[in-house]
């Protein structure tokens, strides 16, 4: 079972609290200093055994340094509490910034309670998509349009008749037989675009029973799997659309399309670095994009990928959260890494280097970040953005040229460079004095 | 007195017959245009007191013929009442934009459209009054 990254980070808290020097921890628990600077920084796994002496030596249950899901778990409940901040329209409603510094508390005595609530905040921001997703289709849809332009049509032409027939007793019979038969006509014709209406209405429902964004569906996908599809590696690669015919759960959904372009990108990724030589390439040269892209005469954005999408536990590499987004902004993959939390649907912090490369093109960026968060965590990022290979019609000479910008993420080691504070997504955000904040936090104190 | 003539552009043959049966019954002559298409032109050809436009009509919408109208030197002040459907919303508001004089909601009462013909037709009857000529001949 793959350890939570945060695992070290709970370590180094314990120890900081108890204050203990890492010297000494170490020699109580068997290890070199310099190795338990590795794990505290979370470069370096910590196997079963040696976190049960950890807990043993730190005086907590092994759980509490281990629990993976606990980091979800935060970042859920700070969403449910942003959740109530938005919605609820009566102050009682929100929510004590003090209570929200005691959330690991409340996780820790309240572990049932703590988990069906941010369940509850799961169903809920699903549902809020659906209800979105009905509004849009309400206000666009243009058979909808059509059908209720025919209803108030026919309404109207038959209030304006009945009022006529009721409102003129004096009226001629060519013009009684005339109204009325108007009548006749467009009641026939109201209840036909009712009937078109309530058919079609039904027929949403049925279209749409699946709930999770396609996006959320395809990362989930990717996810269970640890993110790397071995089926690509052997010789004799399956297409796409095989794989994806095996998971019922995309082929089924509108996430195959969006399934077929990852998979299309990820088989040609591993055709152009073959995991072999790319590992090899990589125990000479380090975590260095830019020299992997020169070996293999690869495009940054394919080193990108693959590197965030590597075996487990490969060449010894740090755990790698990966961030894709085009040029809205708008992130089209998000490959989370424990600590640095990615937005679900809001758009991420402004200040992080990903949307800083989509201002400077072809710009490879390097920067420490200072990530905000209950365990604040120091992050290596690099970023950089290309436009897309063109494809299909986009490949036309004049055709838009769509950028795309990526950034890889992995836990620092090193303390001493200068670090760029950022955070998840201002709502959840606890920088107060933040020149990029542009709405307000729940989290900082006001 | 001025004769009061108003243009109705209306492609709902049922809405239009009842709209004329009832402004007819106040004195006004009524002349119906089905087609977005041809309305300028029977507007240049009428030159009615007022003009009553939908502005879901086939072909051409109401919001570019009121839009065009409003950019004609002899023709741009005569004043249009704007029948909408969602009555309220970016419809109306783009109405507004477009130089619309007043607008009624379908569906509407019979005597809400007597009165907003009325209404936005008060100024340009009595300016012709004043000038002692009405323009029928």
């Amino acid at each position: 079972m793959a350890r939570s990254a945060l695992t070290g980070t709970r370590i180094r808290e314990r120890r900081l609290a108890l204050k203990l020097r890492q010297a000494d921890l170490a020699r109580s628990v068997g290890i070199s200093a310099a190795y338990l600077n590795l794990i505290e920084h979370n470069r370096r796994r910590v196997s079963e055994p040696l976190l049960d002496t950890f807990a043993q030596a730190l005086g907590v249950a092994p759980v509490a340094l281990s629990e993976g899901a606990e980091s979800a778990l935060f970042e859920a409940l700070r969403e449910a509490a942003a959740g109530a901040d938005t919605t609820g329209a009566e102050a009682g409603a929100l929510i004590d910034p003090s209570e929200l510094d005691r959330i690991e508390e409340f996780v820790g005595r309240f572990p049932g309670w703590a988990k069906i609530l941010a369940a509850r905040q799961a169903r809920a921001a699903a549902l809020e998509r659906v209800v979105e997703t009905y509004s849009e289709r309400m206000g666009q849809d243009p058979y909808l349009l059509d059908e209720l332009h025919e209803v108030l049509s026919a309404v109207t032409s038959l209030r304006s008749s009945a009022a006529i027939l009721v409102e003129t007793p004096d009226i001629e019979p060519e013009w009684q037989a005339r109204f009325l038969s108007s009548i006749a006509s467009e009641s026939l014709r109201l209840s036909a675009a009712a009937e078109g209406l309530v058919a079609y209405l039904d027929g949403i429902e049925a279209a749409d029973s699946g709930l999770a964004a396609p996006l959320d569906q395809l990362e989930s996908w990717l996810s269970a799997r640890g993110w790397h599809l071995a089926e690509f590696e052997r010789p004799d690669p399956p297409a796409p659309a095989d794989l994806i015919a095996q998971a019922p759960e995309l082929a089924a959904s509108a996430a195959r399309d969006l399934a077929l372009g990852y998979l299309t990108r990820a088989l040609a990724d591993s055709r152009i670095l073959p995991l072999k030589p790319f590992l090899a390439a990589l125990a000479e040269t380090g975590l260095d994009p830019g020299r992997l892209a020169a070996r293999f005469g690869a495009p940054m954005a394919a080193v990108f990928r693959r590197l965030a999408t590597l075996p487990e536990g490969a060449a010894n590499l740090p755990p790698l959260g990966l961030v894709v987004c085009d040029a809205s902004g708008t992130l089209t993959l998000r490959r989370p890494l424990p600590g640095f939390a990615l937005p679900r649907s809001a758009a991420g912090c402004p200040l992080w280097p990903l949307y800083e490369a989509l201002a400077r093109p072809m710009q490879p960026l390097r920067l420490t970040l200072d990530m905000a968060g209950r365990l604040p965590q120091r992050f290596q990022s690099w970023a950089f953005a290309a436009p897309r290979p063109p494809e299909g019609s986009a490949a036309a000479f004049d055709a838009p040229v769509l950028m795309e910008a990526m950034m890889l993420v992995t836990p620092a080691t090193t303390r001493s460079e200068d670090a760029r504070p950022v955070g998840t997504s201002c709502r959840v955000c606890p920088r107060r004095d933040c020149t990029g904040r542009r709405e307000p936090s729940l989290i900082a104190a006001r | 007195m001025a004769e009061k003539h108003v243009l109705l552009v209306e492609d709902e043959p049922n809405i239009a017959e009842a709209i004329r049966f009832i402004l007819t019954r106040a004195g006004w002559n009524v002349t119906v245009e089905a087609s977005g298409i041809a309305a300028l032109a029977r507007i240049a050809a009428l030159r009615p007191t007022a003009v009553i436009l939908d502005l879901m009509l086939p072909g051409r919408s109401g919001l570019e013929i009121l839009a065009e109208l409003r950019a004609d030197a002899d023709l741009g002040a005569t004043p249009v009442l704007m029948l909408t459907a969602r009555g309220q919303g970016r419809d109306r508001e783009a109405a507004a934009a477009a130089g619309a004089s007043a607008f009624l909601a379908k569906p509407f009462a019979n005597a809400d459209v007597l009165a907003a013909l009325e209404a936005i037709a008060a100024p340009v009857l009595a300016a012709s009054v004043l000038a002692g000529s009405g323009k029928a001949g």
